[in-house]
């Protein structure tokens, strides 16, 4: 009986708890009489070494008391301030003025990425990476807006070494000279990255006089080889076409990436000139391609082909005939053919693929239609390796023959292909590493120096035929550094140091009759001056065709599966591995971070079995498979399923799977460098699926629009033909049995608020122009002190990056199929099927970009629910966050429509659990000092850069004169090279902003919710004329 | 009656010692020190010192000091060393002497690390005679009150301190012989009374107030009220001033007055703290800036406030304190390029998340320093005068009104405005100066 029914007598009813208690003399009944639970409560084990436990002197009493004590204690203290010491400067120096950033004129050259640059300091700490107008060559890609943090890692060399040892300059430069004497006769290869440098060049030519044993070698880590061959074959010197595609009406691109990083990379803002209808004209752009990349995602038209396929396209665009191409291949060809033969001159075709007769068809067919597009008179020097010397120096290393490497600039070990280098590297008579970071070469090198970073380094550039420039120290060196050629000087005896070296040659020729404080201060210089030495002229030429590698060697009877190797937007060729902002910068086209990993189409997919799935909170996991190239296995390669590759092809990207000199957390992905073989990207592989699951970090679930239209798109013929309101249609909403536009002051539930008075900034994105390139991703990252927060929290969707570039695939053919496909849905079995289906990505999707970072509503939904008004409008148009109002409901984010607003789940700032850049004293460095660094449990979001349009207004104010247009700025616009991004004041008839928004093309993000955003979208039209 | 009286007894005490202790110390502050600067008459040669001065201050004074070396070598006496026609030429046009190879001139060039005197050639003889019958002016012997009448200074310290404790402990006897004086008075009226058989009215026994005032629940509830609100009042005053650093003076390791240098010798603000004008810091001043004056200025003879143990030694005694940090030595006037930065100890310190600049205010609005920080002039030690808290600054932009005019940033602005409303001054809250992103970001 149990206690309940005995106390109830005016019930007769038994109430039971068990089955047990039905049962007489059950003995859990009797025990549970006595005790609460039927078995022991094993405190022995949970509270451990109970002799331990009753010898402690600590009672119980004593704990309570020492709990007390602390928090009263604790308490107390907060209640006082801590003491804050200021040290100003003994002497100021006179360009500095705390509190005001200078700018300073610099350009990087790191081998793989070549801009001009503006490098913004704060009291002598370069904090952010902006273009260089005055520049022709300033296309500032996401790479190069964080190698600014590059500058502060932790994990750099902090001085030379000898032997493994830290050691002094002066010890170094006696170990040099000792070694360098003891390998007289012997071959000492002299391994470097392009430098593109005219004082370098000289410099070396100078080094290799003193010591004529020494070879110099230019190793591209991702080589162009083969198309500066076929430009040396045809013009007689080395160097690149260069191309201007604003030029180009018809652009047909066999498999080059140009606008990812094909050729050096550097042709977005041409390219996008040409594609924003101007008087009912824009480009028509056309790619063939295997792996789906930023190009191809932009092209009015894109065609899956393999590399094989490609070549045979490439032989008959550029004159032969289509042979044993499929029908569609064929048609495609056919088509493309005959717009380029329309649009004459102004066509341009180009190709990526790596041989050297295919790079020269290219050429030629360019000055046979005498191409406006293509510069062959003005070459580009970013790109000067060849790749039969770098696999000669490979294999002399491997035999033996070569006893000595110097290695600038480069990590061989780490890059290049085969395993045996690095064994043969550690057994050199000399090996010598001037390198940043202890990396792969570094670390088994004898003698490492220890060079700056580029922002503490002097240099000069040609990284065009004419275009010169300057790279000018923006902070004293770190650690105990040397530049490579500060070194070269000390060791042919030269006396000069670095800068009074390119000061001198400048003045000598390359200046004529311009001044030196102007170049430096510009940065740039265009100059006529021919050079007696260039790289151009000095590299002895090899002329190997590579026709018997890489992408030729493949024939028709191969069947089986071709891997392209391409290089990341975020990570290139990987030199910065280490760099948080890259590896938490999300793929454009995968939308996966921390990670490379294997491309393959639906189809191959399902082939192998492979899956790809999102688990329950939304993370995205896949399947692994080894991948085999001739001998060489990589193991546990993951895969993701990517609509729109050429069935039969993968893809994987370089630069990843490096373990020197890298944070544990960075560590990320596979090092394909082991399969590029004879430096083809095009590798016949065999694939095969392995059990694991492996865990991506993928910030987009949701890929397809499913007919909606947060991106509005039409096409060239309909922009020019209909109404806007047939294309860019308003939505209605119904009041009182009457359709009005949303916009209606009559639909609003809210009181307009005036806001003609003082500025209203707007942000215009202009969907044709943008690439989604992601440059403005770390740009933001960087002005705003954006968390970085891992790999694990990227899963869980805390990632805290306040702009966003969303992708989007077409379900059907093209987003147009897709909205067609949605308005015939009719009855619930349709819908049903019919949307599961519009979730899925089509084979060769449509692919669309769109940026989206706070929308800065005039009628914003998380101001109203906010319950401490955290969150309020400026009457400038900006939704201002209060952080230190926040009391971290997050009701805000539930109710924004369109998913900005990041939460600080965790404080990321000096937080061991967070280790990046924020966590030690040298990361922190590059934090912008007038933006405040949040902390755990607010919400944070885009700002609209408050702190720079603030600044503005303030030096206008200063000054007393009006701003002009052109002067508002976010980080996201300056940084956009496309020009997509425009930002200004609306409120002032003459600025660009404000025609945007009265363009015809301007709509709103989600209209119909009635948000009136202050972000407006250009509506994104395609070309899809054919000839 | 008397027992209230005796309550109040120690107040009126103190009350009466204070005044006595003010009457006592202002007779200390009264001491007019002795003037230093006693000019001499010339000793030798022509020439008015009184004018002397005025010149060689304008003139000499950024290099030359008379009884030490500066940048140029001491003077006193100068007129001795050399021929007069001989100065006049020099002062005049020195480089050029030295050019035309004058032995005289070389020299002097060469002893003083070839330094340049700017030449003054419009200074005629008779200025130069002012200058040089002012550089007879004998070395002022220090004149340390304290040494010259040593009585003064040992009564301040030491004569004020028991003469008050005398007064208290002669005060305290003198009120209870008073009050013993009158218990006895009145025990012995009561017995002459109960003698003489007065009978008292024995009073009717009330109520004690207390428990009147229990019973009275009205009355209860409305006390415990006003005692709740003004309980939670105060602790909120209280709580509200947590990390409130108003009247915040830390020592700071040099001893740098504001008074002397912007009181006394009134240097603009700016001229330390120039950032102010063009950036949100108002910036703690470079130490190469204190040398432009301190160069010259190596010792204190500016008034003293040896109270409060401010004497000249001690200043100059600061003064070293910077030589060292800077790492200047004096005897060879040059820099030994062995520094110590000045760790100062932050005074006003806004949060992170608070953003504030101050040329925003300085520039643009033209607000005086002294508006925020308060009478600076005045501060032998700096301390935070404004709360800096928030409702201080948006009170402040809720009053103060924008000057459009002038400023053709606000041309437009000011236009449209004053066509909308017909205004001619708006605040700064009217403007927007209240949003919260203007100064959170």
């Amino acid at each position: 009986m149990n206690k309940f029914s005995d106390t109830n007598m005016a019930s007769n009813k038994k109430y039971w708890k068990s089955v047990e208690e039905l049962k007489e003399d059950s003995s859990i009944v009797e025990t549970l009489k006595q005790n609460e639970f039927v078995t022991e409560i094993p405190t022995d084990d949970f509270l451990g070494d109970k002799e331990a436990l009753e010898s402690s002197s600590t009672t119980r009493r004593d704990f309570l008391k020492y709990v007390g004590f602390t928090t009263a204690a604790a308490s107390l203290a907060a209640c006082e301030g801590p003491v804050k010491k200021s040290i100003p400067y003994v002497v100021l120096p006179d360009e500095i003025v705390p509190g005001v950033a200078n700018y300073y004129a610099t350009s990087i050259a790191d081998g793989f990425d070549f801009a001009n640059i503006l490098v913004k300091t704060r009291e002598g700490r370069p904090i952010k990476v902006e273009r260089n107008d005055l520049s022709k060559h300033n296309e500032v890609n996401a790479r190069v807006q964080a190698s600014v943090l590059s500058l502060y890692d932790k994990n750099r060399l902090q001085g030379p070494m000898v032997d493994g040892k830290a050691a002094s300059w002066q010890e170094l430069d006696a170990a040099v000279a000792g070694k360098m004497n003891e390998m007289g006769g012997q071959d000492v290869v002299l391994l470097t990255q392009t430098f593109a440098s005219p004082s370098t060049t000289k410099l070396i030519s100078e080094f290799q006089a003193k010591y004529p044993n020494v070879r110099h070698v230019i190793y591209d880590t991702v080589s162009s080889s083969e198309a500066v061959a076929a430009f040396q074959n045809k013009f007689g010197s080395r160097g690149l076409a260069d191309y201007d595609f604003s030029k180009a009406e018809v652009i047909v691109s066999v498999g080059a990436d140009f606008l990812g990083d094909w050729q050096g990379g550097g042709y977005t803002s041409g390219y996008s000139k040409g594609r924003v209808p101007q008087d009912g004209k824009m480009s028509r752009h056309i790619q063939f391609e295997a792996n789906m990349t930023l190009s191809g995602a932009n092209a009015d038209k894109r065609i899956p082909a393999t590399p094989l396929e490609q070549k045979k396209i490439l032989a008959a665009l550029a004159g032969g005939y289509a042979s044993d191409l499929p029908e569609h291949l064929a048609e495609a060809v056919r088509k493309a053919k005959a717009e380029l033969q329309k649009a004459g001159s102004k066509g341009v075709l180009i190709t990526g693929i790596a041989d050297v007769n295919a790079q020269a068809s290219v050429l030629d067919f360019n000055q046979g239609i005498g191409s406006l597009a293509m510069d062959s008179s003005r070459p580009r020097f970013t790109s000067m390796g060849n790749s039969a010397e770098v696999t000669a120096v490979m294999n002399g290393v491997i035999d033996g023959r070569i006893k000595g490497l110097i290695t600038a600039g480069v990590d061989p070990v780490y890059s290049f292909p085969d395993p045996r280098f690095a064994e043969a590297y550690k057994n050199l008579d000399m090996s010598l590493a001037f390198s940043m970071k202890a990396d792969a070469t570094a670390s088994s090198a004898k003698i490492v120096a220890a060079v700056p970073h580029y922002l503490e380094s002097w240099g000069d550039l040609q990284f065009k035929k004419g275009s010169y420039s300057l790279m000018q120290p923006t902070i004293r060196p770190l650690f105990d550094t040397r530049q490579f050629q500060d070194c070269l000087l000390q060791w042919t005896g030269n006396q000069k140091t670095y800068y009074d070296y390119i000061r001198e040659n400048w003045e000598g020729g390359i200046l004529g009759s311009s001044d030196w404080n102007q170049a430096l201060h510009d940065g740039v210089m265009e100059s006529d001056a021919e050079l007696a030495s260039d790289e151009a002229t000095l590299t002895e030429t090899t002329l190997e065709s590579t026709t018997a590698n890489g992408a030729m060697a493949l024939s028709a009877q191969d069947s089986g599966l071709e891997l392209i190797l391409y290089t990341k937007t975020s990570m290139g060729d990987g030199q910065q591995a280490n760099n948080p902002w890259l590896q938490e910068m999300p793929d454009p086209i995968t939308r996966a971070s921390w990670d490379n990993y294997i491309t393959m189409s639906a189809a191959d997919a399902s082939a192998l079995e492979i899956e790809n799935y999102n688990v329950a909170n939304g993370a995205l996991n896949g399947s692994y498979v080894n991948v085999t190239v001739g001998d060489t296995t990589i193991e546990n390669v993951p895969v993701i399923i990517q609509p729109g590759q050429a069935r039969g092809t993968l893809g994987l990207a370089l630069g990843y799977g490096q373990k020197d000199a890298i944070q544990q957390e960075m560590q990320t992905g596979v090092n394909a460098y082991r399969l590029y073989k004879n430096f083809s990207p095009v590798q016949k592989v065999s694939v095969e699926k392995t059990g694991g699951i492996h865990e991506f970090a993928c910030v987009q679930l949701q890929n397809t629009m499913m007919g909606r239209d947060i991106i509005r798109e039409t096409t060239l013929d309909t922009y020019n033909s209909e109404d806007a309101s047939v294309w860019n249609a308003m939505p209605m909403v119904s009041k009182d049995h009457k359709e009005i536009p949303v916009t209606s002051p009559d639909a609003d539930l809210w009181e307009p608020f005036k806001r003609d008075v003082g500025h209203h900034f707007n942000l215009s994105i202009d969907l044709n122009a943008c690439t989604g390139c992601g440059a403005c991703v770390i740009a933001c990252n960087a002005e705003n002190n954006v968390p970085v927060v891992g790999k694990e929290e990227i899963r869980k969707s805390r990632g805290m990056h306040w702009l966003r570039i969303d992708r989007y695939y077409s379900s059907e053919e093209s987003f147009a199929g897709d909205l067609e496909k949605k308005e015939n849905i009719s009855g619930l079995g349709s819908s049903l099927s019919e949307f599961a289906e519009l979730e899925q990505a089509s084979e060769n999707p449509q692919v669309a970009f769109q940026p989206v970072m706070c929308q800065h509503c005039n009628h914003a939904p998380c101001e109203t629910v906010c319950p401490v008004a955290a969150t309020s409008h400026g009457r400038q148009g900006q939704n201002h966050m209060a952080y230190n109002r926040c009391v971290g409901t997050r009701y805000c984010a539930n109710n924004c429509p369109y998913k900005v607003r990041r939460f600080n789940w965790f404080l990321y700032a000096e937080n061991d659990e967070f280790d990046y850049h924020m966590n030690n004293d040298l990361g922190r460095m590059v934090l912008n000092p007038d933006v405040v660094v949040r902390s755990r449990g607010v919400m944070e979001k885009c700002s609209m850069c408050i702190q720079m349009t603030q600044k503005t207004i303030l030096d206008a104010k200063r000054d007393g004169r009006a701003i002009e247009d052109g002067e508002f700025k976010t980080a996201c616009s300056a940084a956009c090279n496309a020009g997509a991004i425009v930002f200004g004041d609306v409120n002032d008839p003459e600025s660009v902003v404000y025609q945007k928004k009265n363009d015809k093309r301007m709509y709103h993000l989600l209209e119909a919710v009635g948000t009136k955003p202050n972000v407006v979208y250009q509506t994104q039209v395609r070309n899809t004329t054919e000839a | 009656m008397i027992k209230v009286k005796f309550r109040n007894l120690p107040s009126q005490l103190s009350l009466l010692l204070l005044a006595l202790l003010l009457t006592f110390s202002i007779t200390t502050y009264a001491q007019d020190e002795a003037s230093a600067a006693t000019e001499q008459p010339a000793a030798t040669g022509v020439g008015d010192a009184a004018a002397g001065k005025t010149l060689f201050n304008a003139n000499c004074a950024a290099c030359h000091r008379l009884y030490k070396p500066a940048t140029g070598p001491a003077l006193f006496g100068v007129g001795d060393k050399y021929d007069r026609e001989w100065l006049y030429s020099w002062i005049r046009n020195s480089q050029a002497m030295v050019k035309a190879g004058d032995p005289q001139a070389v020299a002097i060039f060469e002893e003083n690390n070839q330094a340049v005197m700017t030449a003054f050639p419009a200074l005629t003889d008779t200025d130069i005679d002012n200058i040089l019958a002012y550089t007879y002016t004998e070395k002022p012997e220090v004149v340390d009150p304290c040494i010259a009448n040593p009585e003064l200074c040992e009564g301040e310290t030491s004569t004020s301190g028991v003469s008050s404790e005398i007064i208290l402990l002669v005060l305290a006897l003198v009120f209870l012989m008073l009050v013993v004086m009158l218990y006895l008075v009145t025990k012995t009226l009561k017995r002459i009374a109960e003698a003489n058989g007065v009978v008292y009215e024995k009073k009717e026994k009330r109520t004690p107030i207390w428990q009147a005032f229990i019973k009275n629940q009205f009355l209860v509830l409305v006390v415990s009220v006003f005692l709740l609100l003004s309980a939670g009042y105060f602790a909120y005053g209280w709580m509200m001033q947590v990390g409130m650093d108003q009247g915040y003076a830390p020592v700071q390791p040099i001893h740098y007055s504001h008074k002397i240098h912007a009181g006394d010798n009134e240097i603009d603000c700016n001229y330390c703290h120039s950032s102010a004008r063009k950036s949100k810091h108002s910036g703690i001043p470079s130490l190469n800036v204190c040398m432009n004056c301190h160069k010259n200025i190596s010792e204190y003879t500016g008034e003293e406030d040896i109270a409060n143990g401010y004497t000249r030694d001690f200043y100059t005694a600061e003064i070293k304190k910077l030589y060292e940090a800077v790492g200047w030595d004096e005897a060879s006037q040059s820099y030994t390029g062995e520094t110590k930065p000045v760790k100062w100890v932050r005074i006003h310190n806004l949060p992170d998340f608070a953003y504030f600049n101050h040329s925003q205010h300085v520039t643009v609005a033209g607000i005086e320093c002294q508006k925020c920080h308060g009478p600076v002039e005045e501060m032998e030690i700096m301390y935070q005068f404004s709360p800096l808290t928030m409702g201080w600054c948006i009170n402040c932009h809720r009053e103060t009104n924008v000057d459009l005019k002038g400023n053709d940033y606000y041309k437009k602005i000011h236009e449209e405005l004053s066509k909308k409303y017909g205004v001619d001054q708006l605040t700064i809250a009217q403007m927007g100066g209240l949003e919260c992103g203007k100064c959170h970001y």
